[in-house]
Parts: structure tokens; C-alpha cells; sequence
């Protein structure tokens, strides 16, 4: 049987602090020049490198070269990924810019495989719209570039930003998978660990023992609060809106308690031992997700006894 | 086993945004003036060893392949570390065990966090699919548990605050600190915004970009040293699960074993009669109280008490973060190398305003993840 799998993706856009060198770099992508840095034993580096590989100083002196250069090796691309230079058939090259002594990778555009050799001239293409970013260089191309025109090289780029996604298939556990379609039917499941029968809701792999989880336990969704905050922060990242109290809830027949909201009362009326009951979405809307469970809140049962709970914070 | 020990110590200027300069360049602030302090060049130096929290901070995966280069890596051995939060001070206790197995004589331990490429609390509130929306942050995450520590020691509801004046007064006496508040009041941190109701904004961590690093050596490289070096005594590392039923999250049980470890390996029977100055890795200010018990300094729920009675200030009978500790600069990579280099700091007198006069042991101390990683050392003058 397959478990329940579902997308995540994480995305960020990185500001990049690019120091002193990189800065220069990029401005002089900006105003379509590139820069090497020239370290103690004369080579030129391209992208410049930041320190001496060999002496360790740091590397002020910045030199130009030529927007042209030679292929070096290639690596020929069918399917193009996402985020890669190119969205058609491509070569990855490394390609040595005329007066530089290191080879830089690159997309070279050549649009069929056979047209990309080994000692191939390309030069630059240059991105439309410049901003002083390493994808200023869309690519490269076959050819030679025309006598340089440009133009003195503005001030050095402090931050670039670098946006970045993954994707994943998140795929459930048998024992999440368990949990969740236990849910879209309105129950909670844990179960108890073979070697110190405590029962984990959600059910896993024991933490404490490292042991597959045996007996499946069905739980009640009551419970107690056992401690808790009161959230008054906005933050990124958040999907709830302040003040809002967050809540340890130890679910009578389990042993660990589950962070859940405690809504229904005033925050600062939220104590240690407050017993609480779930609070289920419409039976309409329910799906394998612990999101059926809107929040909880207080049942008006006498609180429990700090001992029944001490433990389990 | 043969002797280690710190000689010297470097850490940047920390700061909000360090904009100013690369990851590279960060490192290299910090390492530089740890070469320069140790009276070390980079000829000298036989293996690097790097830590920093989740790549996800900056968003560069396997940041050493790209740092190594600029690390003075190339020709030598490299070692990332990652234990999240105390990295830092794994970090520093890897460099530690090269040294001690004999492998090298010289080695660079550096730690680095640049908060600023993202959000770190972003990066620690990703949501995977199956789960409820139910984040809190993460003050939010640890606010609960000082809400059980509050319940279980009875301590008065300004002990938070208290540590928070304290560190953010001896931040403002270290060159490096993010913030600087020397006119901090009790009043004041009591007035500030509550975040996470019990953690108030006044005592709460600041977002920092920086870099800690320090040279550790063998006896043969401390004899050809000129200045006083920290001799690790003792070093200390345990591990358990973020959760698990039962956790105790108020005095987690692996840093109890990992500093009962670190007191019996050095030697220690009393530690708060015989340390006299500790870094201790407090991101919230009432994790000061909570950790004295953890690692046995007092008896637990005893540890409000040497807050309240001021014997954690500079002056007092055991001094807590004379350095202003991670309330007052957290590049969370590095914030547990600084408790690591600042205690080796106070032991070999370098600690300039902040200096805990006469102190010859000192502690440093981290912990990182949910309370699931723990590293500790012990440094003294002599060995």
C-alpha cells in the first residue's frame, strides 16, 4: 500500500553580502566588463577569488579581461532543469575568458550538440536588463565579442539576491499514514512502544529506544493542558495571526503531549492543568490532515493535578 | 591523552548586517585575529575544522566546499561540524580531539552564522505537508518550558529580567557585542513588549551576523608560544531526542550527563566553588537559571536564587556571560564557539573590560536544537 506523499516547497530569497571583491565584480557585469583578481604568483582568476590560495591575503588587485574566451570541457545538457541558464538543449563548459588563467562554468548556447567542441570561441551574451548580478551573463555564445564599449565601472554591488526553491515529495510513515486516515474518519491513533509502552500520538518510531511502534492505541480527544505561551509576534513563516496561545495538550491514553491552539478563552485565562477538548472542523471538510482539528478548548472539567502532568511538559 | 590548549581567540564584530563583507570575508575577520592573538601563521596551522547551524540559514548547502579556499583549508584536512545550536562549541571540541589524539599539532576551529542572507526563523518554521499549522517560533518554542520552570522552582516573575540587565550591561563592556543597552534597567526590560508570554522582548536574543575562532594547539606549539594560553582541562559532548515521552525539558538529562562527565573529568567536585567565571549558551534570559541547575551548579530549583542575589554579575561568586552572551550578539553558528573562546578568554587574562579579575577556571557551555545537543569545556590557567 503507498502512503499518503504530498509537494513541499521551500523557497527563499537570499540576500547575498558580496564583500569588497565580488562587489566589484559585479558591478562591472552591470556595465558588461568582467573582472579577475590577480593573485601573488601572477595568474589571473576568473571569477576573482576573494583570498591568495597561496599566501591567504586578501585580493585587492582587480584586472580586467576580455568578454571573450576558449571552451575548456563540455557537458551536453537534453532537459534543462529549473533555474539552469537555459530552458532549451544546452552545453555545460568551462570556458577560459582571453586573459584570464582559470576556466569559469558557463552555459554556452549552441542549440545542437554537434556545433560545441572542445577550443570553441564564445563570448558573453549579455542579459537585456543588467542589475549588477552574476546572471548578467545569460550565457555564452559562439563568436567573438566586438571592441569594448563600455563605460567606467559604477560603484562596487553591496547585496545580490538569490532566489532559491526546492521541491520535495513529502511521504508519510505506515505509522503518519495510520494517524492521518484515522483523522479523516475523526479519531486520533498513537501507538505504544514495545519497549517502554508509552504510547506516542502521532505514532513513531520510539525516540527513546529506537524501536517500530507495536499495539495501536486509539486515544480520546480531550486532554490536558500541561504547559503553554501565549504568542504576541508576528514572524516569517507564521500562518496565524497574533496574539494567539500555543499549547502542550497531554490527550488522555497517550504520553506525549501535541502543540495545538487553545482558543475559546481569554489568553490570560490559559493555565497549566486546564482540562480541553478538541474542536473538529465540519465532519464535511475533513481529509487526512491533523488540520481537522480547527483548535481546543476548555470542557469545564475540574483542572488536573500538577502531578498527572508533571512529567509529560 | 595529550594536552591541548587555546592559543588565541578571534571574533568579528557582530552586527545586524555585516553587509560589509562575504561569508568569507566574515570568517577571515574572525580567524585573522585569532592567528594574530595566538601568535600563529598560517604555515603553522595542520587542519581546519568549520561549524555553522542548518545550511537552510544561508541557503548555501555545504558552505565548506565553497569556504574552504578562503579558510586556508586547501592542502589541509577539513571538518564541517553541525550539532544546530551548540556547533559552535562541537566544533571547538573536534579541534580539541585532533589535538589530544596526537593527529595534529595546530589546529583552526572556526564557527560562522550569516543571519542575514535570510530569516532564520523562517528557516526554522518550515512546514512540511500532514502537519498542522500550530508554529510558534522560536521563542515560542522554548517559552513553554520556562513557563514549566517558573511552575516547578517557584521563582519570582523579574528573575528573566534581572539576567537581562546583566548581560546586555557586560555586552556594552566587549568591544564585538551587537548590543550594546549599559543603561538598562529592571524597569525597562519589565516595560518591553511581551513576545512569548513568559519571554519579554528585552529578554530575548538578537539576530546576528558573525564568526568566532580560536587555535588550539598541542604542549609542544604552547611552549613555543609568547603569551598565556587556556588549557582545556576537560571537554564534553551528549546527545538525546528532541522529544520523547518523558523529555524533561526544564533539566534536560543530556546536559546533566554531559557536565557531570565534564566535572568528573576534570576533577571537579565543587563546581561553583571552583569555576570562577562561565559562558553559559543562553538565548532566553531565564535559561541562566535553568542551566546553573542543569549542569549542577545548585540544586535544582535553587538556580533563581544566585540570579536574585546578584552572584552571577561580574564581581559575584560565580560570574555568568561577562562577555554579554547570546542575549547581546547570536550568530547562532558561532555563538557557541564566543561561550568557548570567552571562557578562554577569561583565563588568559585577555578579556579586557569584561575580564572576571583572578579568573583561572572558567567554563564554556552550549546547547543546540529542541535542548538535543550539549558541549561543554572546562580551561584553566595551568594544566
Amino acid at each position: 500500500m503507498d502512503t499518503l506523499a504530498a509537494p513541499l516547497t521551500i523557497a527563499f530569497d537570499y540576500t547575498r553580502s558580496l564583500g569588497p571583491v565580488l562587489g566589484r565584480f559585479m558591478a562591472g557585469l552591470r556595465d558588461h566588463r568582467v573582472l579577475g583578481s590577480r593573485t601573488a604568483d601572477g595568474r589571473v582568476h576568473v571569477p576573482p577569488l576573494e583570498f591568495d590560495p597561496d599566501t591567504l591575503a586578501p585580493l585587492t588587485d582587480l584586472v580586467e579581461v576580455s568578454p571573450t574566451g576558449t571552451v575548456v570541457t563540455w557537458a551536453w545538457v537534453d532537459q534543462p532543469l529549473e533555474g539552469q541558464p537555459l530552458d532549451h538543449p544546452f552545453a555545460w563548459a568551462l570556458i577560459r575568458l582571453d586573459g584570464a588563467d582559470t576556466p569559469m562554468l558557463h552555459a554556452v548556447d549552441t542549440g545542437t550538440e554537434d556545433k560545441i567542441k572542445i577550443g570553441l570561441r564564445v563570448r558573453i551574451r549579455w542579459s537585456p536588463s543588467p542589475t549588477g548580478h552574476i546572471r548578467d551573463i545569460a550565457c555564452f555564445e559562439p563568436g567573438t565579442a566586438p571592441e569594448r564599449t563600455g563605460h567606467e565601472i559604477g560603484d562596487a554591488v553591496t547585496i545580490m539576491t538569490t532566489p532559491i526553491r526546492l521541491h520535495y515529495t513529502h511521504t508519510t510513515s505506515v505509522e503518519e499514514d495510520r494517524y492521518l486516515r484515522a483523522l479523516a474518519e475523526g479519531r486520533i491513533v498513537g501507538q505504544r512502544c514495545p519497549a517502554c509502552c508509552k504510547v506516542y500520538v502521532p505514532p513513531r518510531v520510539c525516540p527513546a529506544d529506537g524501536v517500530a511502534p507495536g499495539e495501536v492505541v486509539e486515544v480520546t480527544d480531550k486532554g490536558t493542558v500541561t504547559t503553554f505561551c501565549v504568542v504576541n509576534v508576528p514572524f516569517a513563516g507564521q500562518r496565524l495571526t497574533p496574539p494567539y496561545v500555543v499549547a502542550q495538550v497531554l490527550l488522555d491514553g497517550a504520553d506525549i503531549p501535541i502543540p495545538h491552539l487553545i482558543l475559546g478563552v481569554p489568553s490570560d485565562q490559559v493555565r497549566m492543568g486546564l482540562r480541553v477538548s478538541a474542536v473538529w472542523r465540519d465532519r464535511a471538510d475533513w481529509s487526512t490532515t491533523p488540520e481537522n482539528i480547527d483548535h481546543f478548548e476548555p470542557n469545564g472539567e475540574p483542572d488536573a493535578p500538577y502531578e498527572s502532568y508533571a512529567e509529560h511538559q | 591523552m595529550r594536552r591541548a590548549a587555546v592559543l588565541g581567540t578571534g571574533q568579528t564584530d557582530h552586527r545586524t548586517r555585516r553587509t560589509d563583507v562575504s561569508m568569507a570575508g566574515l570568517c577571515r575577520e574572525a580567524i585573522d585575529r585569532a592567528l594574530l592573538d595566538a601568535g600563529t601563521d598560517w604555515s603553522q596551522i595542520d587542519a581546519v575544522v568549520l561549524g555553522k547551524a542548518p545550511d537552510l540559514f544561508e541557503g548555501v548547502m555545504m558552505p565548506e566546499l565553497a569556504l574552504a579556499q578562503s579558510l586556508g583549508a586547501a592542502g589541509k584536512p577539513l571538518l564541517r561540524v553541525h550539532t544546530a545550536g551548540s556547533v559552535g562549541g562541537a566544533t571547538a571540541i573536534v579541534a580539541t580531539s585532533l589535538i589530544r589524539a596526537g593527529v595534529h599539532r595546530r589546529v583552526l576551529a572556526v564557527a560562522f552564522e550569516k543571519q542575514s542572507e535570510s530569516n532564520a526563523m523562517w528557516a526554522l518554521s518550515i512546514q512540511p505537508p500532514f502537519t498542522a499549522p500550530i508554529t510558534a517560533g522560536a521563542g515560542g518554542y522554548f517559552a513553554p518550558h520556562i513557563r514549566s520552570y517558573i511552575r516547578r522552582s517557584g521563582a519570582p516573575p523579574h528573575i528573566g529580567a534581572l539576567v537581562a540587565v546583566k548581560d546586555r550591561r557586560n555586552g556594552a563592556l566587549n568591544p564585538h557585542t551587537h548590543l550594546r543597552q549599559p543603561d538598562i534597567t529592571l524597569e525597562s526590560v519589565q516595560a518591553s513588549p511581551m513576545l512569548w508570554d513568559p519571554i519579554r522582548f528585552d529578554e530575548t536574543c538578537p539576530s546576528s551576523d558573525g564568526a568566532c575562532a580560536v587555535v588550539i594547539g598541542d604542549a609542544a606549539a604552547v611552549s613555543a608560544a609568547s603569551r598565556e594560553v587556556a588549557w582545556i582541562k576537560a571537554t564534553s559532548m551528549r546527545t538525546e531526542p528532541t522529544f520523547y515521552a518523558g523529555k524533561d525539558h526544564v533539566n534536560p538529562r543530556a546536559g546533566a550527563d554531559a557536565a557531570a562527565a565534564l566535572w568528573a573529568s576534570a576533577g571537579i567536585k565543587d563546581p561553583l566553588r571552583e569555576i570562577d567565571v562561565a559562558e553559559l549558551y543562553v538565548p532566553f534570559s531565564w535559561f541562566e537559571p535553568m542551566w546553573l541547575e542543569n549542569v549542577g551548579f545548585i540544586g535544582q530549583g535553587q538556580g533563581w536564587k544566585l540570579v536574585e542575589n546578584g552572584d552571577t554579575r561580574i564581581g559575584g561568586v560565580l560570574p555568568v556571560n561577562p562577555s554579554g552572551g547570546v542575549l547581546c550578539s547570536n550568530p547562532i553558528g558561532a555563538s557557541g564557539l564566543l561561550r568557548f573562546a570567552e571562557s578562554a578568554m577569561q583565563v588568559m587574562g585577555r578579556a579586557g573590560e569584561h575580564q572576571v579579575p583572578d579568573a583561572a577556571t572558567a567554563l564554556g557551555h552550549a546547547y543546540g536544537g529542541g535542548s538535543q545537543f550539549f558541549s561543554m569545556w572546562v580551561v584553566g590557567r595551568t594544566p
